[in-house]
């Protein structure tokens, strides 16, 4: 605007100044009036108390941050790890983790296991957090509700070894029919579908939790929804739920193990998924720990000489093939061709950059146990030798046996996080480099990637699993022809039939032998690229011990966690 | 009686007085009062040639700075910009099997610290290899590293390894080395894998390395070049340093600045020219068309916009191999035409009003006359206008959904996914975020800058205050 | 009056239904599946499950049954909390927006009126040069950008005083929302005080000011009277859509900040493909911000008297 402005003395600005001046006072009051009213109303969605520090040694109090409120409370529907993370602090199933992740009695006082069922009997001083004892009964309403069809619950397979479970599930046999009975308050007894090894380690999983019956049918579909929508058993009871914003778990002063419990308070004040958010609460003291880092913060970490840790999720991710006959990836020689190229230790070491990953040589993980050590000591994965040329004529071989001209295109399907995508560039010039073969990211959201899977509409996706129980045969069954998770339909006799042998044998000898067997048909097969056994990276306040990070159950737990003032 | 006779001269034609109309200025058409005006606008006018470099930067970029935006450089990943490129030539990597030694003593209950650490090989950016003595009832050993010295507080740093074989007293570190200094601190673990109070540290310099066939499979010497074991070479120059996997950021920029520029001059193109029809096509037509079309406007106008935006990506979809832009160009368009439909529409209607038209229609213009003479012309700076000022808006709806993982596909690069990949390592290579935000800031800035200096010029109001 | 206004609500009404059938096709037509999870389920549990949403029927009667519930306000079960009403998290989080949002409107309205008044009085002046720059780079920074450097500032300023002036992130005192609610209202503000600064300026020269100055009135008084107040009445014309992108911005702060916002929410919701959330909290949007706008014309109306209500 280039028009005139008539003459505006000095004298006309000041004064103006002086009355925005007034009118800056009188709108900063009003503000305040607003501020007021505000806080009230924030006061009304969240906490409403001042933050207190990361560690309050004097009240025994830890602050922390969740990626996300946890989603489902429910045991009989819980799946994802934050929910089954808070279960675990709340809860207690028959048998828990102890500190140095061994398998302990929880609920249950003694247990015996036979060939064709199981025994447990009960602890008399397990109570609910409204003073009523936990008995045989909660047990076993808990599991015939997570495998009622209406319940439909997606972990429900997970109680399947007991007899008749799949057949209710399935909607074929009523729930009466379930091999699971409360002989008296305090005695549990299990049939089993078939002779089962590892039926210890099942207990401990959130599904078989208890739930007290009464209690669930009061709740209307709201079981586990809220605070008051849960009854708890376990070391810690929840006190505040605001949804998304605060959590509270208070020591449980009902709980039969009080002892063990040295910390009073766990409060949750900040859900988050943003790492850097993370890291800037922590540097500001606000929480205790940040449960895992990205690769970018590390640098920031050693300059502030906070204490790293490490520990390895358990989870084992890697390059899944499409074996439907119609894609290129049904080709061995093809399939052979990535296999000589792919480089975990690059991949690892380039382009995940942290530590505690490690290069990925197999589906079964390293921490898995075998007979009497480690399983992969025990039985060790076949070694790949890079080599470029030699891919290259199982590349040509491959062509000849497709009948195409030019190295195929694939399409390579991720999910939509910074690091899935990252991995998707890397293969992308890796193959493309390497071998000429042109890879289509295909990168969508979570769902969309699932539906895809399931589908089988890619032909390379990379793939994570995480166990539900601490036994090879959580990983092992994966490339069952009959898992509803073989996406890529991976289908082959012999792996099958040792799956089989694994699940029913009752003798450590036989069943790591098979799975030993399993990891050499995977290798010879190709029938997946393993690139890397996950690892985290966190860091926690000095004062801060006792915390314990684990690949299977709750993590991080906080159960056996104390401050002390001065490490 | 006097004579009175008539000459030829006198039927001459009187001249006429001409000067009074001349006109001192020539003549200037709307456009090219536009552009005086523009011109005199200096803000606009540097807005106007920062959008021309931009374009330039984004067309010819690529043809000057000839660097495939997709090379991976391994070697030098979030390098900075005027990082120190010489590399030296080693051998190819050798996998090592490290060193065991065969004592099996029984584990005790405290263990004390290493004894010393060596490097089996000089360390450099492909590998770095340490060796110690074995320590007496040790369990274990972990292994540390960190870029800062480790002894004012025992802040050792990064958990590189736990090694569970006693026997086993070396470890390879192959993790994210960088021509630095490093302190290594490796610590025994006793029975109960407790780490050991007391522990040895080794400050190790890196350099960085090369292969001399990586060296010439990347064009850094000629073919021809002899390499030998311990030359020198300079790794690949990228005058903006390079991003998380090593790519060349200015080469990156530019391809980005495709996809950013691109959708954010096409769509706001289509969703105008949409606009343009449907409104022009209401206003002319009027009535009872005019009321249920405009209606319909009003709808798709009530659409929270975000939210539609990002229902319609993923209704969408994006399949293999795609970038995922005509999804969003779709998106955009389908979302925003009916804010310049309203605004056709309403100049139309009032235009149609105008005296001026009224009395061309007297002199006996026809429709596509006054279309083309008057209703074209009167419109097109408002047109022009909102055309300008949607250039940033769209360019921030893409940063946005980039920032929410919504944005174009990888690989391709885009700004907005630039800057939320940058955002992340902020702190630590600011200039992964630094040149896309700021390559956003200037366009937005000079898009909007460039609509003021537009609007201004081109509105017939302002003409006659002059 | 009533009549237009009640014509208004009507309008509103169906334009409220056009946003649920519009969200409700896209919906539907977006690929992939909310019931699947990672870990496969058998047939009859999938069953179930399509029974408890409704995905067994024919895609019409999903539609009426939508949009019966909707219309008696029953937005359904979240697909991901399962023992969770839509009703429920739209109650819960939709609130904590709407404290930020009105925050942050108030920070823009203020700050831009306060700033435009100053910047058009001291135009072409330090103080102009400064607010002006200020704008320029409100207007042209990402708000992603913005939310995370102030956070990091915030964390600086923290270990610079040596205590927790104000929280780095959460939500639950007004302390939380201080920060987050100056980044949402950033952008509106810089373009507040632009409209502000223009409309000042060309009120300078009205005939009206001219009237005023020349009856002798004091300078104070035409520039409060008569300047500002007339200044002003275009900004309350955009407030209506200022407050809707405003709402619906407020994903970015809602995240970097860690708020419990019905807009992460979304985000969340839409990652997880969770039909009755995201179709909830569209719906529910869409006619929060139809009736804003329509209780912002009414206003407007009342405001100013050269404006007719028909």
């Amino acid at each position: 605007m280039s028009n005139t402005i008539p003459n505006v003395s000095n004298s006309l600005t000041r004064s103006a100044s002086f009355q925005l001046v007034w009118l800056g006072i009188a709108a900063t009051l009003g503000f305040a009036l607003l501020m007021v009213l505000l806080s009230w109303a924030s006061a009304l969605t969240g906490s409403g108390t001042s933050t207190l520090n990361a560690i309050d040694a004097e009240s025994g109090t830890l602050t922390l941050q969740l990626s996300t409120e946890p989603p489902q409370l429910d045991s009989t529907r819980a799946t994802d790890s934050v929910s089954i993370m808070i279960l675990g602090h709340v809860m207690e199933g028959l048998l828990r983790f102890d500190a140095n992740n061994q398998l302990v009695p929880g609920v249950a006082e003694r247990w015996e296991i036979r060939e064709d069922g199981a025994t447990f009997w009960l602890r008399e001083d397990a109570r609910w957090s409204d003073g009523l004892p936990v008995t045989a009964h909660d047990f076993s309403f808990a599991w015939h509700a997570a495998l009622a069809p209406e319940t439909a619950s997606e972990y429900a397979f997970i109680l399947y070894p007991l007899k008749n479970a799949e057949a209710i599930n399935t909607g074929t046999l009523p729930g009466d029919a379930l091999g699971v009975h409360a002989i008296n308050d305090r005695v549990l007894e299990v049939e089993f579908e078939q002779p089962l090894a590892y039926f210890e380690e099942l207990v401990a999983f959130p599904t078989y939790n208890p739930i007290r019956e009464d209690f669930y049918r009061n709740r209307d579909g709201r079981y586990g929804a809220d605070v008051e929508d849960l009854l708890y058993n376990g070391p810690f009871e929840m006190t505040v739920w605001v949804h998304g914003a605060h959590l509270r778990l208070e020591k449980n002063t009902d709980y039969w193990d009080r002892e063990r419990v040295r910390l009073n308070v766990i409060d949750i004040p900040y859900f988050t998924t943003d790492t850097t958010a993370a890291l800037n609460l922590f540097k500001d003291g606000q929480i205790a720990i940040v449960d895992y880092l990205g690769a970018e913060q590390l640098d920031e970490v050693l300059r502030q000489r906070w204490e790293l840790l490490r520990f390895g999720d358990g989870s084992v991710w890697f390059l899944a093939f499409n074996f439907d006959s119609g894609r290129a990836t049904s080709n061995w020689h093809l399939r052979k061709a990535l296999q000589l190229v792919t480089d975990p230790s690059e991949l690892v070491n380039r382009i995940i950059k942290l530590p505690g990953n490690l290069p990925g040589k197999s589906l079964f993980p390293v921490w898995l146990q075998g007979v009497n050590g480690f399983f992969r000591q025990e039985y060790p994965a076949p070694q790949i030798a890079l080599d470029a040329s030699a891919a290259r004529e199982h590349l040509r071989l491959a062509m000849e046996e497709l009948g195409l001209d030019e190295p195929p295109s694939l399409a390579l399907l991720v999910d939509d996080t910074p690091g899935a995508g990252r991995q998707a560039e890397y293969f992308q010039n890796l193959y493309g480099t390497q071998l000429g073969i042109d890879i289509r990211i295909d990168r969508q959201i979570f769902k969309q990637r699932l539906a895809k899977m399931q589908n089988q509409d890619f032909d390379l996706a990379t793939y994570g699993w995480g166990p539900d129980f601490a036994d090879p045969l959580t990983f092992g069954e994966l490339f069952a022809s009959w898992n509803p998770n073989n996406n890529g339909r991976f289908s082959n006799q012999e792996y099958d039939q040792s799956v089989r042998l694994a699940q029913s044998s009752l003798d450590p000898h036989i069943r790591m032998n098979a799975f030993g067997r399993q990891q050499e048909i995977l290798f010879e097969e190709v029938a997946l690229i393993p690139n890397y056994e996950r690892g985290r990276v966190y860091i926690k306040d000095r004062r801060l011990q006792g915390v314990v990070r684990r690949a299977v159950g709750p993590d991080p737990d906080f159960t056996n966690a104390y401050i002390v003032e001065n490490p | 009686m006097t004579e009175f006779s008539l000459t030829a001269a006198d039927f001459e034609r009187v001249s006429v007085e001409r000067r009074v109309q001349t006109i001192a200025r020539p003549s200037l058409s709307y456009w090219q009062d536009a552009w005086v005006r523009l011109k005199a606008n200096r803000r606009a006018l540097v807005s106007f040639y920062i959008v021309i470099v931009l374009l330039l930067f984004t067309v010819a970029g690529p043809w000057i700075w000839a660097v495939d935006p997709t090379v991976q450089d391994l070697d030098q990943l979030s390098t900075p910009p005027g990082a120190d490129r010489r590399a030296q030539i080693v051998q190819p990597y050798v996998p090592w099997n490290g060193v065991f030694t065969t004592i099996n003593e029984s584990l005790s209950d405290t263990v004390g610290a290493t004894t010393e650490i060596r490097l089996a090989q000089p360390a450099s950016t492909q590998t770095v290899r340490l060796v110690w003595d074995p320590v007496l009832g040790a369990s274990g050993y972990r292994v540390y590293r960190n870029v800062y010295d480790p002894a004012p507080d025992g802040a050792v740093g990064l958990p590189l390894a736990e090694i569970y074989d006693p026997r086993q007293v070396s470890y390879e570190d192959l993790l994210d080395l960088t021509p630095t200094r490093y302190w290594y601190s490796v610590i025994a673990t006793d029975r109960n894998g407790r780490e050991a109070e007391e522990y040895t540290t080794l400050a190790v310099d890196t350099i960085r390395v090369i292969t001399a066939a990586e060296a010439q499979t990347r064009g850094l010497v000629d073919l021809e070049t002899l390499l030998s074991l311990g030359d020198e070479v300079r790794v690949s120059f990228h005058p903006l340093g390079t991003d998380y996997l090593g790519r060349d950021m200015l080469a990156r920029l530019m391809y980005g600045a495709r996809v950013s520029l691109f959708i954010g001059i096409i769509a706001p193109l289509f969703f105008v020219l949409t606009g343009i029809l449907y409104g022009s096509a209401a206003g002319f037509i009027g009535g009872r068309v005019d009321q249920i079309l405009m209606r319909f406007a009003d709808f798709v106008v009530a659409l929270p916009f975000l939210l539609f935006m990002i229902l319609f990506k993923i209704a969408f979809g994006i399949g293999p191999g795609e970038s995922g832009v005509v999804p969003m160009l779709v998106a955009l368009v389908v979302l925003s035409w009916p804010a310049t439909a309203r605004l056709v529409r309403g100049q139309i209607l009032q235009i149609r009003e105008e005296a001026y038209i009224g009395a061309s229609q007297l002199l006996g213009a026809k429709t596509h006359y006054l279309i083309l003479r008057h209703m074209i012309p009167n419109t097109v700076g408002v047109i022009l206008v909102t055309l300008t000022f949607a250039v940033p808006t769209v360019i921030f709806v893409e940063a946005f959904l980039s920032f929410i993982g919504m944005g174009v596909a990888p690989p391709t690069p885009s700004w907005g996914s630039m800057c939320n990949e940058g955002i992340q390592t902020m702190l630590n290579h600011p200039h992964e975020l630094i040149f896309p935000a700021a390559l956003i800031s200037l366009t937005v800035l000079a898009f909007n800058l460039l609509g003021d200096g537009l609007r201004d010029a081109l509105d017939a109001r302002m003409r006659s205050r002059e | 009056m009533y009549a237009y206004t009640l014509k208004r609500l009507i309008q509103g009404v169906i334009t409220v239904w056009f946003i649920a059938t519009a969200t409700f096709v896209a919906m539907h037509s977006v690929p992939g599946d909310p019931l699947l999870n990672e870990r496969g389920v058998n047939a009859e549990i999938r069953r179930n499950l399509e029974e408890r949403y409704g995905f067994d029927r024919p895609i019409f009667d999903q539609y009426l049954i939508y949009m019966t519930n909707m219309a008696r306000g029953d937005f359904g079960i979240s697909f991901t909390q399962q023992n969770r009403s839509v009703n429920d998290i739209i109650r819960e989080h939709f609130p904590v927006s709407a404290a930020l949002g009105v925050l942050a409107i108030v920070f823009a309205g203020l700050g831009g009126v306060l700033w435009g008044a100053l910047t058009a009085l001291y135009r072409n002046r330090l103080p102009d040069v400064i607010v002006m720059f200020l704008v320029i780079l409100g207007i042209s920074v990402p708000s992603f950008v913005i939310a995370a450097l102030s956070q990091l500032a915030l964390v600086g300023l923290n270990d610079l005083v040596g205590f927790s002036v104000l929280p780095v992130a959460g939500w639950g005192s007004i302390l939380h929302m201080l920060i987050p609610s100056l980044v949402l209202g950033l952008g509106t503000m810089a373009f507040l005080t632009r409209l502000m600064r223009s409309s000042m300026l060309e009120i300078i020269n009205a005939d009206f000011i001219r009237t005023a100055y020349s009856k002798g009135l004091p300078p104070t008084r035409v520039f409060i009277k008569h300047q500002l107040r007339n200044a002003i009445l275009p900004v309350i014309t955009v407030l209506g859509p200022a407050i809707a992108a405003i709402t619906t911005g407020g994903f970015v702060v809602e995240l970097v900040f860690a708020i419990p916002g019905l807009g992460r929410f979304f985000v969340q919701a839409v990652q997880q493909l969770d039909y009755t959330v995201i179709m909830g909290t569209t719906v529910f949007y869409g006619a929060f911000l139809v009736f804003m706008v329509i209780a912002v014309d009414l206003i407007y109306g009342l405001v100013d008297p050269r404006v007719r209500l028909e």
